[in-house]
């Protein structure tokens, strides 16, 4: 069988290509604001264009991005490494329309200063209809809602949610290609989204963090070229929004992770990874409460006999309720708002029981965390959280008991 | 203004949050609730190493870092959790010798089987008619102690011939040792052998030779010492010599170190009467003849050490403990019913590291104190009679000893 593999270079010089045919007509010199048309609803698939750009008539893209940092406290069981600053990441994205129905998009990630770059996202789009658009490069797979709507500024808490990092690893970006559209009607509006693309390696079984883990069979830096065993990985996802009640998505990704074969001969068993997501999303009165939440499943097939550390079944669960207290004019910001808030989330890393003892198997998570955020504008927010956290090692020890404060922010620019 | 009331009010805000940190957060647990702090008054250097060792304990070893092909577990910290007991669901396996005539099965992998393998690799099987044990991981707290207590002191409480005629003819291992392990400058030797101390069999002379052997047979990590992968005899592909250890010696030696350097399992509530009345219930029926309450160290540069009395109720002597006991499998001289009497000191704190649940005697298969004493047999048989016979508020008491250690 010949491997599939997205060539990225031929993509990189197409894309360039297309950009460079299309820089006439404009004439103010002015860098402006890109206003989005935010009265249409939208969904979470439609995170990644709906950003703050600012355009400038001399180029023909629009460029974006945001920031995220923090200080932190933290503490396990009393112990506690002191005061951290983290700069947690720095994107850039640049956007261009290149005629009525091509759009591109690329987002450019630095983790960490530069300990992690990663290019997150870079895709082009050409609409037929808007029920069948085709989308191709380096693709956000439609898992879940996290992963599509993840950037900092939107969100009230600053760690990520657990399920959204530790089952599916967001931010789960992979080359390859597929189809998106919506059906819009009064009240509601469908969305889809289908992709193939690469897909996970060996190390989701085979890794130092000790557990199954997607996160760590994302990690391989040939995925942009080549396809740890030249079989796709699918991922779905229908999201249906309501305009009076809110939004809720329903995804799904599979693919074989291992190498099972090399140069064409069969080394090993093929096993599969399979994700399940529902999220939903919702807000009410006068849009002044907020909940949302994201359930996530992952069933992870092992070669038998395996260690126990490495569960089979994972899953993890998070909701978060934020209710705005004040919203007026504060420290001179016309439309400030504070926020309050609190998330609950709850993973386990692996659901089982011990073959020897029928125990439960323990690597899990809880956590509460209160937040106070301060937006002064609907593209920057400044937050407080104190993280209560309770997990449980392999062998469900009793729990270790960690707490962290928090302070920082994160802002498009 | 307003801008600057905003960076006012956020400064105080963030100073309040900050300050309030240490409220915040919850107390560490008490030292005697866990096993992991190093001993008191080590100096920085030896504070720096220890922390070393810390990490290389509890580091998860995959295919990239040399783990396996085939192996038990992926860390040290994964079996001994918390420097604490192991778990059923890790313990290991042993196979291939029945007497003291030596391992039959060396050519089918023996002693250990390592039955997990990398992805792509397949895990060892026992092979037919080979008989086996399986070993639950001890706790590793206290363990520097117990390496310098000095050979003559185990040979004193040794009574091979049983001449006191109390029933208990506790000895010590001599065994024959690899040659890559460097005996102390005033080892006691006979015919080339050595005394031994560590493992359920007692046979491994020092903790630099029980930990290059964990990091191989548990974990297939090879060291300047042992730099052969562990062998499947099934799968027939005979591993290669790599071309560098997959950890150096430094790493090794902070492993080392740790271990040496842990704290002691410290006694709860020794002051509690019913606590007292129980320790001494556990000497007057025998117990203490083997679970010796006291020894001490000689000789050690690290201070904290140098001879000093600790409690690890052991006498690091092999005993018979009886038909029930036998798993048909044994090491070096022991014979295949004769276990080390294994300190408790910190057994009280098994659950802690168990699930909730305990796990006793050598591969765990004891649900509780009760039942621990009830496997007791042979030169034990004495004693578990007694213990039967007392009452069972006594019963109770010497429980409550033993829980509390
Ligand atoms: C697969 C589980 C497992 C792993 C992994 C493991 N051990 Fe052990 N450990 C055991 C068992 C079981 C024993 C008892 C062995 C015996 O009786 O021979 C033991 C014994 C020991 C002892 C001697 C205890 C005594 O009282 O005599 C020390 C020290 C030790 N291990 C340290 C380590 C270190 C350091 C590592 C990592 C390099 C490690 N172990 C990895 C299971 C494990
Ligand atoms: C002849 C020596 C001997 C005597 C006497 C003896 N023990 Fe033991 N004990 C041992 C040995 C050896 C083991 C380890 C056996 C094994 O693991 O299979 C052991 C194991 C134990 C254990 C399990 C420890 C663990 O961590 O798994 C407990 C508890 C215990 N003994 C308590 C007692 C009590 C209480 C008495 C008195 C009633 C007693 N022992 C008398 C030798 C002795």
């Amino acid at each position: 069988m010949r491997k599939y593999i997205f060539n990225f270079k031929i993509l990189n010089t197409l894309l360039l290509f297309a950009c460079i045919h299309h820089v006439h007509g404009q004439s103010d010199s002015l860098a402006r604001r890109k206003t989005n048309d935010s009265i249409r609803p939208r969904l979470n698939m439609d995170a990644i264009y709906n950003r703050p750009f600012l355009t400038s008539t001399k180029l023909p893209v629009a460029i974006g991005g945001y920031i995220e940092a923090n200080t932190q406290y933290r503490s396990t069981d009393g112990v506690s490494d002191g005061l951290h600053f983290q700069m947690r990441r720095m994107t850039l994205f640049v956007s261009s329309t290149m005629s009525k129905k091509i759009k591109f998009l690329s987002e450019l990630e630095f983790e960490e200063g530069t300990k992690e770059i990663n290019l997150e996202y870079c895709a082009m789009d050409i609409e037929a209809h808007p029920l069948l658009n085709f989308r191709g490069g380096i693709i956000m797979n439609p898992i879940g809602a996290f992963n599509q709507n993840h950037d900092g500024p939107r969100w009230d808490f600053i760690d990520r949610p657990i399920c959204a990092t530790g089952i599916i690893p967001s931010t789960l970006s992979n080359v390859g290609m597929g189809i998106h559209g919506k059906y819009f009607s009064h009240l509601w509006i469908v969305g889809y989204e289908f992709y193939l693309t690469n897909g996970f390696d060996d190390k989701v079984i085979n890794n130092t963090e000790g557990r199954t883990s997607l996160h760590a069979g994302k990690e391989n830096p040939e995925k942009f070229a080549q396809s740890s065993n030249g079989m796709p990985l699918s991922t779905g996802k229908l999201a249906i929004r309501h305009r009076n009640i809110g939004e809720m998505g329903f995804s799904f990704m599979q693919g074989v992770y291992n190498t099972w074969q090399i140069e064409g001969l069969k080394v090993d068993h093929k096993r599969k990874a399979t994700v399940f997501a529902v999220d939903y999303n919702t807000t009410m009165l006068n849009n002044k409460l907020t909940i949302m939440g994201e359930y996530d499943r992952a069933m992870v097939e092992l070669p038998g006999n395996y260690t126990q550390q490495f569960g089979s079944l994972q899953w993890g669960a998070y909701t978060d309720v934020i209710y705005t207290v004040i919203q007026k004019k504060m420290f001179g910001w016309e439309k400030a708002k504070l926020n309050m808030g609190a998330r609950f989330e709850w993973v386990d890393y692996n659901d089982g029981r011990f073959r020897e003892t029928k125990t439960n198997i323990g690597d899990d998570i809880k956590a509460i965390v209160p937040t106070i955020a301060f937006r002064p504008s609907g593209t920057t927010v400044i937050r407080l959280n104190y993280r209560y956290e309770w997990s449980h090692d392999l062998l469900n020890n009793p729990e270790v008991k960690s707490q962290a404060i928090q302070f920082g922010f994160s802002s498009y620019f | 203004m307003k801008k600057l009331s905003f960076v006012l009010t956020l400064s105080t805000a963030m100073t309040l949050a900050f300050s309030a940190c240490k409220k915040l957060v919850s107390a560490s647990p008490s030292k005697d609730a866990v096993m992991s702090s190093a001993i008191e008054g080590l100096s920085l250097e030896q504070n720096k190493r220890f922390s070393d060792g810390s990490e290389e304990f509890s580091e998860i070893y995959d295919e990239g870092s040399g783990l396996g092909p085939i192996y038990v577990a992926t860390s040290c910290a994964s079996c001994h959790s918390g420097d604490n007991k192991g778990h059923p669901s890790t313990n290991l396996t042993r196979f291939g010798q029945i007497d003291t005539n030596g391992n039959q099965y060396l050519d089918r992998g023996a002693p250990q089987l390592q039955h997990f393998a990398l992805p792509g690799y397949t895990g060892e099987r026992i092979p037919q008619g080979a008989m086996s044990s399986n070993f639950m991981a001890p706790i590793v707290a206290g363990l520097g102690y117990i390496e310098l207590v000095p050979e003559q002191d185990m040979i004193d409480m040794a009574d091979p011939q049983d001449l006191n005629g109390d029933g208990i003819s506790g000895r010590v291992h001599w065994n024959v040792i690899p040659n890559w392990v460097k005996p102390s400058a005033n080892a006691i030797q006979q015919n080339g052998k050595y005394i031994c101390r560590f493992g359920r069999k007692g046979g491994v002379y020092n903790l630099h030779q029980q930990i290059v052997g964990a990091f191989n047979n548990d974990m297939g990590i090879t060291t300047s010492y042992m730099p052969i992968d562990p062998y499947n005899a099934e799968s027939g592909i005979h591993p290669s010599l790599s071309s560098g250890a997959d950890i150096d010696d430094k790493s090794l030696n902070s492993t080392v170190f740790y271990i040496q350097a842990l704290q002691a399992p410290i006694q709860r509530d020794q002051n509690n009467v019913v606590v007292m009345e129980g320790k001494t219930i556990f000497k007057n029926i025998g117990c203490a003849k083997c679970h010796v309450e006291s020894l001490r160290t000689g000789n050690s540069i690290i201070s904290a050490l140098h001879q000093k009395t600790f409690y690890p109720y052991t006498d690091l002597l092999l005993h018979d403990m009886g038909a029930a006991l036998n798993d048909h499998y044994t090491e070096g001289f022991a014979m295949a019913s004769e276990w080390r009497t294994t300190p408790l000191w910190g057994v009280g704190l098994s659950k802690d590291a168990q699930g909730g649940v305990m796990y006793l005697m050598h591969d765990g298969r004891a649900g509780s104190f009760e039942e621990a004493i009830q496997w007791h047999g042979g030169e034990a048989e004495q004693s578990k009679i007694n213990f039967n016979q007392i009452s069972k508020t006594d019963q109770n008491r010497l429980i409550a000893f033993l829980s509390s250690l």
